[in-house]
C-alpha cells in the first residue's frame, strides 16, 4: 500500500502536479494494517496532517471492512475501490454506500489480476490503473510509465499489464453501469 | 534535478554528495532508510572513497564519528529517540572536543511508553550539548541543510545535528531538487580540521581540564555557538543566491507583517500552520508564523525582531519539560524580555498524535478571543485522563497508566462506525 501510494504520487508528478504521498506513521510492517496517503494538487503541498476526508479510498485488503473505520471522513461524492472479486452487497455493506453515487464504487478482483499476470498477489499496480479507471484524476500513461519506472525489466512489464487489466475492468464496469441506468 | 522521492532518500543523496569519507550508524525507526541509502552507495561504489561502518549500537556509532572526525576525516552518523539517548554521553563528548560531525535526527518521541512516533523529545534532551540544531521544514530543506551543516560545523569546528520530523518526512514522498555535485563541491570545500591526530605532529585531544580553564574552554565553546549565528544566516543567503532557495537560515516569517497573533514552531508542522493561518486570514484575523530553523544557538535578537510588533504569541511546541512546561516557550520569553508581549505555550503532536489544521484553527480562534491559558495541551482527550485519574484513586493497584488508556480506547470497524452515527 505505501509503494502504491507513492507510485500514485511519482505518475501525478510525473503529470507535472504536486503530490505528496505517506504512510501512516511507523506501521509500514509486513502483516499489520496498513494506510497510507497521496495528496494531488496543483499547488505546493505544505500540509502534513493525514488525510482526514479522502476524496477517494483504495480498500487492498477486504478483511479490513470490519476491523477499521475505513471510509471515515468520506464524503458521499467520494470515490471507492475495493480489491476484492465479490460486490459491495456479498461484503455485507448492503445499504452502506446507499447515499453514495453508484458510479464511483467499485470493486475490482486486483489480487486476482496479479496473480494472472505477475504470478504474485501483489495488488498495487493493479489498482492503480482501477483507479486511474474510476476517478480520471490520473491518466492511465502516467500510471503505466510510474510503474515501469519503479519496477525495472519483466516485473515492470507484468506491473504494467496488471495495471492495465484493471484500468480495462473498471471501464467496462463503468461502461455497464452507465448503459443499466440509461436504460 | 526535481524527483518525486522519499525524503530519506535525498538526504541520503545530498549526505553523498557531501563526500563523506566515514559513514557510521546504528539502524533506528525512522532513521533507517537514510543509513539504509547511504550504506548502498557505498557498497556499489557510487560514494567513494567513503568507509561505511556497521557498529553495534549508537554509543559506538558515535565513538567511531569522534575517532573520525579526529583525525581529520569528514563524518556522518543519523539517529532517532531512544538511539540518541544511547549515545549521549558521546554526544557530549563530540561537541565538548569541537569536532565538526555532522548528524541527521529523524525526530521520534522518547519512551517509555514505547513509542516510534515523531516528536521533538530526543532533540530537547540535547538542546544543551553544544551541538548546533538545525530543524527542517519540508525534505528540499532537510537535504539542503545537510551541505549547509558540513559547511557550518566544518569552519566553526562544532558538530551540527539537522532535524527532521521522523516519518512525517523521512517517509514522506514528494518533489525534492537533489543538488548536483560541482555545486555541492563549490560550496563546500574539502574539510580543513582545526585540530587532528597526526603521528608526525603529535595532540593530546580530549585531555582533563581542571577548575583552572573549564569554564574558559565551555565559555569559548559558547562563543563559537554566538560565531554560528553570524554564520547560518550568510551560508543561507549564499544557497540561495546560487540555488534561488530559502533553506537554513536562523528564522522565517510568513505573513506577519501585520499580525497580531503570531504562532511560533519548529520543523514540518509549520507548513500545516501556514495552511491554517492562510484559512484565519480569509476570516479575517491577523495571523502569521514564525518558524525558527535555528534551535541552537537559539537566535535571540531575529527572534525578537520577528515578534515584538505582535500582541500575543503562540508556540506550539512538540515536546516539554514534565513540571515546567514549553522548552522553546522559555527561549522565546527570554529573547521578548522587557516586552509586553503575550506568551502562551500549546503542546501538541506528542508521540505522532496527528497536527491537524482544524485544531489549529480553532486554536488561533481561541487565540484571538484570549482564550488560551499559559499551557495548553492540543486535543487531548480530558475524559481519558479523568477515567484514568478515577481509576488511580479508586484502587492501589490500579496498574500500569500506558496499558489502561490503551484499553480505553478500544478499536473500531467501519460498519460499527456507521451504525454508531
Amino acid at each position: 500500500m505505501v509503494t502504491a501510494a507513492e507510485i500514485l504520487s511519482v505518475a501525478a508528478f510525473g503529470e507535472g502536479r504536486h503530490a505528496q504521498a505517506f504512510p501512516s506513521f511507523g506501521s509500514e510492517r509486513t502483516g499489520a494494517p496498513v494506510v497510507s496517503f497521496c495528496r494531488i494538487d496543483d499547488f505546493e503541498i505544505r500540509t502534513r496532517e493525514p488525510v482526514m476526508e479522502p476524496d477517494a479510498v483504495i480498500v487492498q485488503d477486504v478483511t479490513l471492512i470490519h476491523q477499521v473505520d475505513l471510509f471515515s471522513g468520506l464524503s458521499k461524492d467520494g470515490y471507492v475501490l475495493v480489491n476484492t472479486s465479490r460486490d459491495f452487497d456479498e461484503l455485507g455493506f448492503g445499504d452502506f454506500f446507499s447515499e453514495f453515487r453508484p458510479e464511483r464504487l467499485v470493486t475490482c478482483p486486483a489480487t486476482e489480476l496479479a496473480l494472472e499476470l505477475l504470478g504474485r498477489p501483489l495488488p498495487n499496480a493493479a489498482l492503480l490503473g482501477g483507479f486511474a479507471a474510476l476517478t480520471g484524476q490520473i491518466t492511465m500513461t502516467a500510471i503505466d510509465k510510474a510503474v515501469r519506472d519503479r519496477f525495472a525489466g519483466p516485473v515492470g512489464e507484468r506491473n504494467a499489464a496488471a495495471a492495465a487489466a484493471a484500468f480495462s475492468f473498471v471501464t467496462s464496469k463503468e461502461e455497464e453501469l452507465a448503459r443499466a441506468s440509461s436504460d | 534535478m526535481l524527483r518525486q522521492i522519499e525524503g530519506s532518500r535525498a538526504v541520503a543523496e545530498t549526505v553523498a554528495l557531501c563526500r563523506p569519507e566515514v559513514v557510521c550508524a546504528y539502524p533506528i525507526s525512522p532513521q533507517t532508510h537514510i543509513i539504509e541509502a547511504v550504506g548502498a552507495m557505498v557498497k556499489a561504489g557510487d560514494l567513494t572513497p567513503c568507509e561505511f561502518i556497521n557498529v553495534e549500537s549508537e554509543f559506538a556509532a558515535m565513538s567511531v564519528a569522534i575517532g573520525a572526525s579526529a583525525t581529520g576525516a569528514r563524518a556522518y552518523t543519523a539517529t532517532a529517540s531512544q538511539g540518541l539517548l544511547f549515545m549521549m554521553e558521546a554526544v557530549y563528548n563530540a561537541a565538548g572536543l569541537g569536532l565538526p560531525i555532522v548528524m541527521t535526527l529523524a525526530n521520534r518521541a522518547i519512551g517509555a511508553p514505547i513509542n516510534i512516533w515523531n516528536d521533538h523529545s530526543d532533540a530537547m534532551a540535547v538542546r544543551d550539548s553544544g551541538w548546533i540544531q538545525l530543524f527542517a521544514e519540508t525534505n528540499q530543506e532537510a537535504a539542503d541543510l545537510h551541505v549547509q551543516a558540513f559547511r557550518l560545523a566544518e569552519e566553526l569546528s562544532v558538530p551540527v545535528m539537522v532535524c527532521m520530523d521522523g516519518f512525517i518526512l523521512t517517509h514522506a514522498v514528494e518533489g525534492v531538487d537533489i543538488l548536483d555535485q560541482s555545486f555541492v563541491d563549490s560550496f563546500l570545500p574539502p574539510y580543513e580540521p582545526r585540530q587532528v591526530l597526526d603521528t608526525s605532529d603529535p595532540v593530546s585531544i580530549g585531555a582533563m581540564v581542571g577548575p583552572e580553564a573549564f569554564e574558559e574552554v565551555r565559555y569559548l565553546a559558547h562563543l563559537r555557538q554566538l560565531d554560528a549565528l553570524e554564520r547560518i544566516p550568510l551560508i543561507a543567503k549564499e544557497f540561495a543566491e546560487a540555488t534561488g532557495r530559502e533553506s537554513g537560515g536562523l528564522v522565517r516569517s510568513y505573513r506577519t507583517d501585520d499580525a497580531d497573533i503570531i504562532i511560533v514552531a519548529l520543523g514540518s508542522v509549520l507548513g500545516t500552520i501556514k495552511d491554517a493561518v492562510d484559512i484565519r486570514r480569509e476570516a479575517g484575523e491577523r495571523v502569521g508564523v514564525v518558524g525558527i530553523t535555528s534551535f541552537r544557538p537559539f537566535p535571540g535578537r531575529a527572534v525578537h525582531e520577528a515578534l515584538s510588533h505582535a500582541r500575543q504569541v503562540v508556540i506550539v511546541e512538540k515536546a516539554f519539560s514534565l513540571g515546567s512546561g514549553g522548552v522553546l516557550s522559555t527561549d522565546v520569553a527570554m529573547a521578548m524580555q522587557g516586552t509586553p508581549l503575550t506568551l502562551r505555550t500549546v503542546i501538541a503532536g506528542l508521540g505522532g498524535r496527528s497536527i491537524t489544521r482544524r485544531s489549529l484553527e480553532k486554536l488561533i480562534e481561541a487565540a484571538g478571543r484570549d482564550e488560551l491559558e499559559g499551557l495548553t495541551f492540543l486535543d487531548l482527550d480530558n475524559g481519558a485522563v479523568e477515567r484514568e485519574r478515577a481509576r488511580m484513586s479508586a484502587t492501589r493497584r490500579s496498574g500500569p497508566s500506558a496499558e489502561n488508556l490503551l484499553r480505553d480506547r478500544g478499536t473500531v470497524s467501519s460498519v460499527k462506525a456507521k451504525e454508531e452515527v
